[in-house]
């Protein structure tokens, strides 16, 4: 009994230390790496050098110029497609999502959410690029906005459920319509985690944007839209 | 209401109206609601549709030869895909066996022994390993874990399993290893998130009963937290597999990016985002550019299958709550 | 330039109503030459406002295939079209070369000082697989001042398409039948061993962080970064270092052995010249021989021709190797024959 009572607290410490330990490992592997960043970056050449493209004579500021605001026209773009599809099918979601339909949307979401960057990359080429014949910041914008949607929907979802009861309550009984009460109350209440959850979006498909310089945006992002609207 | 004829209701029709959202305001809010709903579903039908028509020349052509055969030679024209299918699944498998134990253990250390005050900090501090790029990763992986590997790690790991298949052969630096760790690291803070989220979600009452009984607090969370929240973690980490299979550029960098099929781990190979992110620009002929995207229609068809099965899981403990695609 | 002079009238005369209105131009194509592209781009607009050039590095492949479907104004590409792409569409197509990149063998043997020498052969057999030690007696035999080590050899060549790889590709099949047979040459192909990174970069990368590595990257890429790279023995067997000048050499060598009504879609690797360095290429423009809207022909004709002349002043220092001059006549007589309603477009309004 007692050397059993023994053992059982051997393995508490035991595990207790080796999740410990883990623990350790994970955030170790964060701080080398921000570590050699810092220390690399700072020093080396060589980190610049495979990062960014060598810098020709002729090319000046002109180039990063027209990057900044081709990226910027881009990411714009995208919020204005994806931001109302995705808090709107969030809202949806949110307040009449607990049907089949809803079932479905939410469970898309989740699965697009985990599609890889690179086929929302090829899809946009083929589906925007191809037809319209030039590479254009339209494409990587719908591109980055299918990127985005997904998350957006769930994340308002979540942010709207969190709004209390009571208070939408407390709207339809002084008479508020329904949707009234959801835009009206609801959604303002939860529109600072929505705007969060939107920056966040946007975060996330900036690094998104990466990939879309390997595959479909490559040069739209370099040097602004072909149409010339970015200068 | 005929049978209480006391006394005449003041005509509430409007306000009962407006309860049960009837009126036109409310169905044309739900009617845009729903179409922007549907967005999603339609999105997810594009998206295959337009995958299988730009990769039907290479389907027609290779058939279902393109899954098991492993020549890629575009001057030839002849595609085969295994040696990709296989990179893309072995590297990720080789994540998870590395990064499985690592992120479990935190989640648990997190939810369960942490001291109350570090347990933020140290969860912000692992998912902030989410938000470092992926070109980061793969650099940092080149400069920094490939030397590592091969001074440190190689050397030791072959003169103890160097008799299994698994350690054959010269190791050169970008290899499946290096692949598989560089994407263990990423998909770690994926994994211990959501595991957390589906570790706070189990009941108290759990806890207490185990330990009430008498339990260890090892054996409170081997016992009765773990068993509790099971499909949620199986969940976590099938969604850990999702990430790592659709993970582009660090592991280019890293995995060697050549055609071929071997046990080894010290060898290079290849993964399927990995060639649609090399080649796709560059694709010369039709057939190129098809079997590309039929590459990518694999890539996702395997990886909506893992998605689907991990939310499945996940909605097994935390039902209809968003646990986890927040950590997304 | 006089006796051109009656067509540049009648061709500015034709042109002179629409010259007034902003004429944009829209190319695609090759990403090795975007940099020199880019560089004329920006010059040429300096001088000529009334045309705005935007020219998009999306790789050779997609610029042959948007030149093909008229979706750009002009093309780029690092490898010609082949028969039937330019038999798809109706042989309306001019290459023109622009400049010339060099390709180079680099490599990662920290205790070798002084540069490496190879033999095509030897080149070949290393990417074969075939020769795997630096220490093998053909490699030692032609490097008699250098110590090389017993390491094994590591090859390092282009995961991702590239004209560098169609150059490098098209070298090696020519001076192996070998290689010829088993992988030929194209902007990707089977390569028999070897580690892929993802473009010069990622190639050099990995040969940097690999000891015994062997890749081969771009001339000016390789100049710029200070990689160390190996001389060729050419064809009229002198070992050759790559410089600017000695690929521009492999252009004139290859010139000899081309009629002067070529369509430039030929190979100059390996070519004739004692100062030629064997692993050269020219880059093309690719240029519809008729147009629909005579503004915009014009326009592009007299950029191109301006990119032929004062253009080729900023080559070197971009790191890109500038066209022979004798090439310049067999360039002009192509361009006049771009036409546009049945019109030639040549002008010499670009003086």
């Amino acid at each position: 009994m007692n050397a059993r009572r023994v053992r059982r607290r051997v393995v508490n410490g035991m595990m207790t230390g080796l999740v410990g330990v883990l623990s350790f490992l994970a955030v170790l592997a964060l701080v080398l790496i921000l570590g050699n960043l810092v220390v690399k970056g700072g020093s080396s050449l060589d980190w610049n050098f495979f990062v960014k493209n060598p810098v020709p004579a002729g090319e000046s500021g002109g180039g990063v110029a027209n990057a900044i605001v081709g990226t910027g026209i881009i990411v714009g773009l995208a919020c204005l497609i994806g931001l109302p599809v995705g808090i709107g099918a969030g809202l949806y979601l949110a307040e009449f999502g607990s049907g089949r339909l809803g079932w479905i949307v939410r469970f898309v979401a989740d699965v697009l959410n985990g599609t890889p960057s690179i086929v929302v990359g090829i899809f946009a080429w083929t589906w925007l690029v191809k037809p319209m014949g030039h590479f254009s910041a339209l494409a990587g914008s719908v591109a980055l906005a299918i990127l985005m949607v997904p998350m957006l929907a769930r994340t308002t979802e979540e942010m709207v459920r969190l709004v209390p009861h009571s208070l939408r309550e407390a709207a339809l009984a002084l008479g508020y319509p329904r949707w009234r009460t959801s835009l009206r109350i609801v959604a303002r209440t939860a529109l600072a985690g929505i705007v969060t959850s939107s920056l966040v979006g946007v975060a996330r498909i900036a690094g998104g944007l990466v990939l879309l310089l390997a595959v479909a945006a490559r040069s739209a992002i370099r040097q602004g839209p072909p149409h010339g609207a970015a200068r | 209401m005929t049978a209480l004829p006391i006394e005449p209701v003041p005509a509430p029709e409007p306000r009962w109206r407006a309860l049960r959202g009837v009126n036109a305001g409310d169905r044309i809010y739900r009617g845009t609601l729903t179409v922007l709903a549907v967005t999603l579903p339609l999105l997810l039908l594009a998206l295959v549709g337009e995958l299988v028509a730009s990769a039907w020349p290479a389907i027609r052509r290779f058939g279902p030869h393109f899954l098991w055969t492993s020549v890629w030679d575009p001057v030839a024209g002849v595609f085969g895909a295994a040696p990709m299918i296989f990179g893309t699944i072995a590297s990720s498998l080789l994540a998870l066996v590395i990064a499985v134990p690592l992120s479990l253990g935190v989640a648990i250390f997190l939810t369960e022994f942490a001291p109350k005050r570090v347990r933020q900090p140290i969860a912000f501090l692992v998912e902030l390993l989410a938000a470092i790029p992926s070109v980061v990763y793969g650099l940092w992986g080149v400069f920094v874990l490939i030397p590592f590997l091969r001074a440190q790690v190689v050397p030791p790991l072959r003169a103890v399993l160097g008799w299994t298949p698994f350690f054959d052969g010269v190791f050169y630096g970008n290899s499946l290893l290096a692949g598989g760790v560089i994407l263990a690291i990423m998909i770690v803070p994926y994994i211990a998130a959501v595991s957390r989220e589906v570790l706070l979600a189990v009941p108290g009452s759990q806890r207490e009963a185990a330990l009430g009984m008498g339990a260890t607090r090892w054996e409170a969370v081997w016992t009765a937290v773990v068993p509790y929240g099971r499909a949620g973690l199986i969940g976590a980490i099938i969604l850990g597999l999702g990430r790592a299979l659709g993970e582009t550029m660090a592991v280019t960098m890293l995995i060697g990016n050549r055609h071929d099929i071997g046990l080894s781990v010290l060898q290079p190979a290849y993964t399927m985002a990995a060639a649609i992110a090399n080649e796709f620009s560059e694709a010369t002929t039709n057939l190129y550019l098809s079997a590309l995207f039929e590459v990518g229609l694999l890539l996702f068809v395997i990886t909506v299958v893992v998605n689907a099965l991990a939310r499945l899981l996940i909605w097994q403990v935390a039902r209809g709550t968003a646990v986890g695609s927040r950590a997304l | 330039m006089a006796k051109y002079s009656i067509v540049a009238l009648t061709a500015a005369l034709a042109l002179a109503a629409p010259a007034s209105a902003q004429v944009k131009l829209n190319g695609a194509g090759a990403t090795f030459p975007n940099i020199i592209y880019q560089d004329w781009i920006i010059n040429y607009n300096r001088a000529h406002a009334t045309v705005q050039l935007n020219y998009q590095s999306i790789g050779s492949g997609g610029g042959i295939r948007q030149f093909s479907e008229r979706t750009v104004d002009f093309g780029a590409s690092d490898a010609p079209m082949t028969d039937s792409a330019i038999a798809a569409i109706q042989s309306n197509v001019l290459h023109i070369p622009t400049v010339l990149g060099g390709v180079v063998a680099t490599y990662n043997l920290a205790e070798v000082q002084g540069a490496l020498r190879f033999t095509p052969d030897v080149l070949a057999d290393i990417f074969l697989g075939k020769i795997t030690k630096w220490s093998d007696a053909r490699i030692t035999s032609v490097n008699p001042g250098l110590k090389l080590p017993a390491e094994d050899i590591v090859v390092v060549h282009r995961a991702d398409g590239s004209g560098t790889s169609f150059i490098f590709t098209d070298y090696l099949s020519k001076v192996s039948p070998e290689w010829a047979s088993k992988v030929s040459k194209g902007t990707s192909v089977n390569w028999p061993v070897g580690l892929g990174g993802k473009g010069n970069e990622g190639v050099t990368a990995t040969v940097k962080q690999t000891p015994g590595a062997i890749g081969y990257v771009e001339l000016g890429y390789a100049q710029i970064n200070k990689l160390p790279f190996a001389a060729v023995q050419n064809k009229a067997g002198k070992f050759i270092t790559p410089t600017l000048e000695s690929v521009t050499e492999a252009a004139a060598g290859a010139m000899k052995a081309m009629d002067p009504g070529t369509d430039f879609r030929v190979s100059i690797t390996n070519p004739n010249g004692d100062k030629a360095y064997p692993i050269a290429s020219f880059t093309w423009f690719l240029l519809h021989k008729q147009y629909d809207d005579a503004a915009k022909a014009g326009e592009l004709v007299k950029f191109v021709w301006w990119a032929e002349t004062d253009g080729q002043g900023r080559a070197p220092g971009l790191g890109y190797a500038p066209l022979p001059k004798q090439l310049r006549p067999w360039i002009e007589a192509r361009l006049k024959t771009i036409t546009a309603d049945g019109k030639s477009v040549w002008t010499t309004a670009a003086r």
